[in-house]
């Protein structure tokens, strides 16, 4: 890589400003196309039969009424979807999940799919095949589960990671450890210590906007498919190679994208989609309901965590350990593994050792949400580490501040880290005004640290001038929530031009060469630097062109706010050329001014936030409500603050959601009960206070500007942070996520008894 | 199945179409008419993404039958602005960054409109309520709310 991402000091004129984002008008107007709102000419509508039973063999599958349906185009079901994984069991696994090959093993799994002239057709069609299951035990719960005894949801899984090879299949996929020091010596050296074990449900990541799709398979072997996803490129690569296509002759365009917060880097009924369009000779679009959204995409895991900490008189903590159990869905995963790396990533401790198990259950397959894992671990680690700063008398800020991470602290997971923002973002709450606001009666105040790892990954952008000095920016990271804004701010930061001269848009897979999908906090870390450097390529041809147009040496050109300066004084007559003039002239010095780059982004800075939370409680009822909240978060650099703070205040809201009220509810048959907005009902605006930000700017030393990924890290506190207020406020400690009424007051009423006992 | 011939007003244009009897307005809107900007999030009424105006009342398409429409005045968000002029709140949501990915900024429009339609000079408390019959999952809705006060502002003169 031609290129040199240390950060450097500088002073900006557009990265730090808040523009009108360029996808704006189209979004405010109706103009913006979404996963749902493309068509093509022909097409027809895809539906998927989905199985009502959370664990059953499937017998056979008869499809031959629902064939001579009129108006029926297509039929299939897995046999229509031929193992061509070749060994990969992961693919296989995606594949199965897309449609049920043996087994149906969650309530929602695809078994199989038609596509008809019209929704209704469609609908009649799946009404009409015939499926002979033969019902198997199920386990949804993730200790149950974990049990001997359990009913075995795939009997090929023997659980990796033990010192001796298991003899008989489990539900544990996966057990995985992390740490350092000596966790006994640790504790036997502490004066205090905190064990319990924490409860959390599963939730789901609740975009707006169901997953759809419309693909276009012709007769030549060449396909097409629009659709909503985080990534089109890992889309075009897993449709590829479960349809045995060549890459380069699909080509997947992402439409507006409505939410994913990782549940859009997933296909689900995308292969599925293609299949239908390959088998009816037609375009075919697939468009989830929302029950089937919460039935069979998402969700992230169910956990079941146990926490131990140590620490002296003096407040140093002398040991920390946690087992952390998650739930995969049908399918290993490393979710627990993330859990057991994020645990105690915010402090600085000789000795912690966590244990993560991957649990199958029969639940649709886990999906990545928001800083997937983290928020379930810090709950259990920071409502602990609250508990621990009470118990040995110090005040919980004070606390973590004494314990906190600092350059040079070796994490728990594993690496040394760089100037990092958990110290900054503890000493700026306790010096919140927040913290120093008074509580009324049945109100309580709760605070707790979130770390996310960030990620960079290959990237690569092509920016193009054109002959009126404009610049397109072409990307390959989906914009899920201003990306375009920020990468334009990057683009006429670097060339020295304006904003309004830069229009960034995100391009299809065959535009642009491969990009990793946006998650990890990427989009606009990865696709910034990678504009940087494509800019600055840019600029090395802008200074050729003007060198040749004065007729001088390239050696004499500098490039300094968006014109050519002819350097040193025997050029004093050569007034400075401007991009726009320079760019006028191309067609005459050599053809179009491009920049391109292509970059593996690494150095993605770790990212920390603290959060602040009050709460009151109604002890009649157990509800609940958010009074205050606030968030603090390093951002390294905010390139646009206002899309920053929206980041934080929306990570935010999903993790009051999730504390206080979302979770999946299985019923003793195995299926999901409340699988609508209504019963499963995330946060509405009339459930929210206004939440406040403030960011910090700890400047990532590997990135041209210091930017480090904002997206996720602010869903990390609120779960612990939510939980310490409602433990304040009634005097309970909460261990069950959502601390929902019913479990609020059921708290109450077993430490009531215990008091009379 | 027969189809419904039905004669009505969206955007103030006189409009007329066959429907399915079980279509719902959502339905027609988008795959009869092309009007893509009410957006189907749940098709249960509980998200409001679909939401538009029907004779000065607010409305979750999704639970409309097309058929109905016949004889009404219907608004969406196609005819919220005057040619390339936004409406004040369109302006509001864009300069507020009211919106993160955008699927439910349709629905808040109108939701929004029809709120300040009824209730010129909101408090933050009946704003909350006004428009808690529409899910954002993205922004935690202080934007929103700031947008929406904002806008209020600068109709009311």
């Amino acid at each position: 890589m031609n290129f040199d991402p240390r950060l450097t000091n500088r002073s900006f004129t557009s990265v730090g400003t808040r523009p009108v984002r360029p996808d704006g008008i189209d979004k405010v107007t109706g103009r913006a196309r979404y996963g749902a709102d493309f068509n093509m000419a022909g097409q027809l509508v895809g539906r998927v039969l989905r199985s009502p039973h959370a664990h059953a063999v499937i017998r056979g599958i008869n499809t031959s009424k629902a064939e001579a349906l009129p108006g029926v185009k297509a039929v299939i079901t897995a046999a229509d979807l031929p193992d061509l994984t070749n060994g990969d069991s992961a693919m296989y696994d995606i594949l199965d999940n897309c449609m049920a090959r043996k087994k149906a093993l969650y309530d929602g799994h695809a078994v199989a799919a038609v596509a008809a002239i019209d929704a209704r057709t469609a609908r009649q069609a799946l009404k009409l095949i015939e499926v002979d299951y033969e019902v198997l035990p199920h386990v949804t719960d993730v200790d149950e589960a974990f049990q001997h005894g359990a009913p075995l949801i795939n009997d090929a899984v023997f659980t990796e990671g033990l010192e001796e090879k298991p003899v008989k299949p489990s539900n544990v996929t996966k057990r995985t450890q992390y740490g350092h020091g000596d966790v006994h010596k640790g504790f036997a050296e502490a004066d205090t210590i905190v064990e319990r074990s924490f409860k959390t449900e599963q939730t789901h990541q609740g975009y707006i906007e169901p997953h759809a799709c419309v693909a276009s398979v012709s007769a030549d072997g060449m396909a097409e498919l629009w659709v909503c996803t985080q990534g089109p490129f890992v889309y075009r690569q897993h449709c590829a190679q479960l349809l045995g296509m060549e890459a380069s002759k699909l080509r997947v365009t992402s439409s507006e994208i409505g939410g994913g917060f990782g549940g859009k880097t997933h296909v689900w009924a995308e292969p599925v989609a293609l299949a239908l369009s390959r088998k009816a000779g037609r375009p075919v679009k697939l468009v989830m309901t929302r029950d089937e959204v919460f039935r069979a995409s998402g969700p992230t895991s169910a956990t079941s965590i146990d926490v131990k900490i140590g620490a002296r008189k003096d407040g140093t903590i002398t040991a920390a350990e946690a087992t952390l159990r998650y739930s995969c869905g049908p399918y290993p995963g490393m979710w627990a593994e993330i859990g057991a790396m994020t645990s105690f990533a915010c402090y600085r401790l000789e000795n912690v050792k966590t244990v993560g198990f991957e649990v199958l259950v029969n639940r649709p397959k886990t999906a990545a949400y928001r800083a997937p894992s983290a928020p379930m671990a810090a709950f259990a680690v920071e409502s602990a580490i609250d508990e621990l700063a009470k118990k040995v008398g110090i005040d919980p800020v004070e606390f973590r501040i004494k314990n906190a991470a600092q350059e040079g602290t070796r994490a728990s997971y594993g690496p040394v880290y760089g100037p990092i923002g958990i110290g900054p973002t503890l000493e700026a709450v306790k010096n919140h005004p927040h913290m120093k606001a008074p509580l009324a009666k049945n109100q309580g105040r709760g605070m707790a640290c979130g770390f996310w790892f960030n990620f960079g990954g290959q990237t690569c952008v092509d920016l193009n001038i054109g002959m009126d000095g404009s610049v397109s920016l072409a990307v390959g990271t989906v914009d899920v929530g201003g990306s375009r804004a920020s990468l334009s701010l990057v683009a006429a930061e670097e060339l020295g031009i304006d904003y309004s001269q830069v229009k960034a848009i995100v391009a299809d897979t065959s535009s642009l060469g491969y990009n990793d999908m946006t998650d990890g906090s990427r989009g606009t870390f990865s696709s910034s630097m990678a504009t940087i450097s494509a800019a600055r390529n840019a600029i090395k041809i802008l200074r050729e062109r003007a060198a040749q147009m004065w007729d001088i040496p390239v050696d004499d050109v500098t490039w300094e706010k968006g014109h050519a300066i002819a350097k040193g004084e025997k050029y004093g007559n050569l007034s400075p050329l401007s991009l726009k003039e320079i760019a006028a002239q191309s067609g005459t010095t050599g053809g179009p001014i491009a920049g391109h780059s292509e970059l593996v982004a690494d150095g993605a800075g770790v990212s920390f936030a603290t959060h602040i939370c009050d709460i009151e409680v109604d002890p009649e009822t157990g509800s609940t409500r958010v009074l205050r909240y606030t968030v603090v978060q390093d951002a390294g650099k905010a390139v646009h603050p206002t899309y920053v703070e929206g980041q934080y205040q929306g990570g935010a809201a999903q993790g009051i959601g999730w504390a206080l009220n979302e979770e999946y509810i299985y019923g003793k048959d195995g299926r999901l009960q409340n699988a609508g907005f209504l019963d499963y009902r995330i946060p509405v605006c009339s459930d929210l206070p206004m939440i406040d930000t403030q960011i910090l700017e700890i400047p990532n030393p590997n990135h041209p500007y210091g930017v480090r990924g904002v997206g996720e890290t602010s869903i990390v506190p609120p779960l612990a942070a939510i939980a310490n207020a409602v433990s304040n406020a009634v005097g309970v400690r909460m261990t069950h996520i959502p601390m929902s009424p019913p479990r609020i007051l059921a708290a109450l009423e077993a430490s009531a008894s215990a008091h009379d006992a | 199945m027969a189809g419904v011939a039905v004669s009505t007003t969206i955007n103030g244009d006189h409009v007329e179409y066959l429907c399915q009897p079980d279509e719902t307005l959502l339905d027609v809107l988008r795959d009869r008419l092309g009007l893509t900007g009410a957006k189907e999030g749940c098709g249960t009424g509980d998200c409001g993404a679909c939401s538009v105006i029907v004779d000065d009342r607010l409305v979750c398409s999704c639970l409309v039958l097309g058929a109905e429409a016949e004889g009404r005045r219907i608004e969406t968000i196609e005819g919220m602005a005057h040619g390339e002029k936004l409406h004040p709140l369109q302006q509001k949501f864009l300069e507020h960054a009211a919106l993160q990915c955008g699927i439910c900024t349709p629905g808040f429009l109108i939701a929004a409109k029809d709120l300040l339609t009824k209730n010129p000079d909101p408090t933050e408390e009946e704003i909350r309520f006004g428009l808690a019959g529409n899910l954002c999952r993205c922004t935690g809705y202080d934007k929103i709310v700031r947008a929406v006060q904002d806008a209020a502002s600068v109709m009311r003169g």
